[in-house]
């Protein structure tokens, strides 16, 4: 088993005629089970139409019909994206990752209000984020597959390469992971910290969880109060940006702190507080998690 | 993207909000012109700057005449004003407010903000005007209101008038206050701002409520839809390097410290800044190439960090996935050889091609250092600028 995904999970990609959607489906038909997972496409103006055999659908809704895709990856430039994201939601997906940077806030505001209307049960993942890897099964999204094997570690991580950075670690001392989550960094978005954490806890596979999170929000703080009263299995962690200035943004919406609120250190205290072990030191996150096994 | 007070004001007299008539001014003789335009017997004469923290900063005066409207706009005008809020250097006055001296009979904090927890927008609303809005936080949280607005249907009328009675507003100004707060929630949502602060807000004499100060940010992922606003940037006022950086889609935070660093991704960039402060130094700055840390983008990158004086040396942290080591350490050369890099470079890779990688960088013949954990990488550059 694994969380999110695995190799029965049946993906369209929305946007794949755009060039970034082709050249990463390409790479995620051809890992592991990737052939039988990449099955639909989608792109209004192109359906009939196949990009190297995958055929391209007007709708997910027709996609999922004629095929029975139950995810999607989206790669939609981000002004059109957040609409792709909702018509994944209404036609019922049980999971949307949306790779796309950039989307207008306002518009993940909208989002997220309807799926609260419609009691939706999709799992979304991102925006702006680099997606999920179940290794040697199935990947969807972005992240190098290369630097992945199949184990019994969880990774989930708002920054995509201090996921990978996690992984290498957890590589260099044998340890294999049993799936990566790559929830973005964005200020509104799709699954949290604790959202994640919740399903590695009910996966039998899954032995050990590294949360790797950073300045902004109280996302971490409650996935760690989470973990105090409910996690049955060991969480590290490690929190970027106790360098970064009050007020800035570092790079992305989602990593500024605002007032005295979502420091790195006021996080780490309150995940030590909750029983995770932390590191101040990215270079030591597998070594961390190595000892708590 | 951060605008004016005077900017953000027009904005908001477009939502119905009530502000004090003002004149942004751009030199003396139009200062003392809107003076006299406005008329009255004394004014306000507040410095336009990209900060908070004027009023105790010394940025806004009221002059009673019109020679001290003069005074007072030729002290600003090309002065560096230093606040709380802009750091030791200040920032340069260029642009001038002059308004018209409002009754305040009451001052109240307003303030709309994404909220994360929530995932919605939030508006805060405190009966202690004046104040920022931490230190009310800090002393008087139970004096803190906030609404969480649904986008469907908006701010409604019943929210706006509970909020303006938690906070004090009379009844017989309930009227204008919900004007008012639904005019900066619809100025809010249409032009995606990001932060939108009244501070304060006011109930004048005649029982009118008024924005007397107004901080307005911006999505900068939205101002496709907004070119009005895009026009509304204050280049003069934002960081060179940052907007330098921003010219080749490199993401540029100017630090303090003495190691430039290049990195790609946000929060491996954030990471290698924390690691440098581990091992006793400060990074000169946050720079994140991105994913596609091509030769054209590193060789920008070096050029950007090497204009800062301060930069003793610098840390190259790039793991690569689909982007492989090798490109990566190609681009990283023919930056140095380029901008003819003559202080301490250490490079660390990893990921895809990583060996590959790191044999291009030794063969060379540049003395670049090499390592493989971003612990070793920041040794290395923390003790090659203390000449060990």
């Amino acid at each position: 088993m694994s969380i999110l995904i695995d190799k029965d999970t049946r993906v369209v990609t929305q946007g794949i005629t755009g060039k970034t959607a082709q050249f990463h489906t390409r790479i995620c038909r051809n890992y592991a089970n990737g052939n039988n997972c990449f099955i639909a496409g989608v792109n209004p103006n192109r359906a009939g139409e196949d990009f190297e055999g995958i055929p391209i659908f007007a709708s997910v809704k027709d996609a999922k019909e004629k095929t029975g895709v139950n995810a999607s990856v989206i790669y939609v430039p981000s002004p059109y994206a957040a609409a792709a994201i909702l018509e994944a939601v209404e036609a019922d997906l049980d999971l949307v990752v949306c790779i796309t940077e950039g989307i207008p806030v306002r518009d993940m505001i909208e989002v997220k209000a309807r799926m609260r209307k419609l009691n939706s049960k999709t799992r979304l993942v991102g925006p702006n984020c680099p997606g999920v890897i179940t290794p040697e099964e199935i990947k969807i999204g972005i992240m190098s597959e290369r630097i992945h094997k199949k184990g019994r570690i969880g990774v989930v991580s708002r920054s995509g390469t201090l996921a990978y950075e996690a992984v290498g670690q957890l590589m260099d001392l044998g340890l294999g992971q049993s799936s990566c989550v790559g929830i973005g960094g964005d200020p509104v978005s799709g699954m949290k910290h604790i959202d994640v954490l919740r399903l590695f806890n009910d996966d039998p596979d899954t032995d050990a969880v590294i949360m790797v999170g950073e300045i902004g929000g109280s996302d971490e703080e409650e996935a760690a109060y989470w973990v105090k009263s409910n996690m049955k299995k060991p969480v590290v962690g490690f929190i970027a940006g106790v360098t970064a200035p009050p007020g800035k943004r570092m790079g992305h919406a989602g990593a500024i702190i605002s007032g005295s609120k979502g420091t790195a250190l006021e996080k780490l205290a309150v995940m030590e507080s909750c029983g995770i072990k932390v590191t101040k030191n990215p270079s030591e996150m597998g070594r961390l998690l190595k000892s708590v096994i | 993207m951060r605008i004016h007070e005077y900017q953000g004001k027009e904005i908001l007299r477009k939502f119905g909000v009530t502000t004090p008539r003002g004149v942004p001014c751009f030199s003396v003789d139009e200062a003392v012109k809107a003076a006299e335009m406005l008329g009255g017997a004394e004014w306000a004469v507040k410095a336009q700057i990209h900060a908070g923290g004027r009023g105790k900063g010394g940025g806004i005066k009221f002059p009673a005449s019109f020679d001290e409207v003069g005074q007072c706009a030729s002290q600003f005008l090309g002065s560096r004003l230093v606040t709380s809020q802009t750091g030791a250097k200040g920032q340069k006055v260029m642009r001038l407010l002059v308004e018209e001296v409002v009754d305040v009979r009451k001052e109240f904090y307003l303030g709309l903000l994404v909220d994360r927890v929530s995932q919605a927008i939030c508006l805060i609303a405190s009966s202690e005007g004046g104040m920022d809005i931490e230190e009310i936080a800090l002393r008087a949280p139970e004096k803190i209101h906030k609404v969480f607005i649904d986008p469907v249907p908006g701010l409604t009328d019943a929210e706006a008038d509970g909020l303006s009675r938690n906070i004090g507003v009379p009844e017989e100004s309930l009227g204008q206050a919900r004007t008012a707060l639904q005019g900066v929630y619809k100025a809010f949502w249409e032009y995606d701002a990001s932060l939108i602060e009244i501070n304060p807000l006011i109930l004048a004499g005649d029982g009118g409520i008024m924005a007397l100060d107004t901080k307005i940010e911006f999505d900068s992922n939205a101002l496709f839809r907004h070119p009005d606003i895009a026009e509304l940037r204050d280049i003069e006022a934002e960081d060179p390097f940052e907007m330098e950086a921003a010219r080749f889609d490199l993401s540029y935070v100017s630090l303090d410290g003495n190691i430039g660093c290049l990195v790609n991704g946000a929060g491996l960039a954030m990471a290698t800044m924390d690691t440098i402060k581990l091992f006793g130094a400060e990074p000169a700055n946050f720079l994140d190439v991105g994913g596609g840390a091509s030769t054209e983008k590193v060789t920008e990158a070096f050029k950007i960090m090497l204009k800062n004086p301060k930069v003793k040396g610098i840390l190259v942290n790039i793991f690569g996935g689909i982007m492989k080591c090798d490109t990566v350490a190609n681009g990283v050369i023919s930056a140095a050889k380029e901008v003819n890099l003559s202080v301490p470079l250490v490079v660390r890779l990893r990921g895809t091609n990583e060996e590959l990688g790191r044999q291009i960088l030794a063969n060379s013949g540049l003395p670049i250092i090499s390592a493989t954990t971003m612990a070793e990488a920041a040794e290395k550059i923390v003790a090659a600028i203390a000449g060990r």
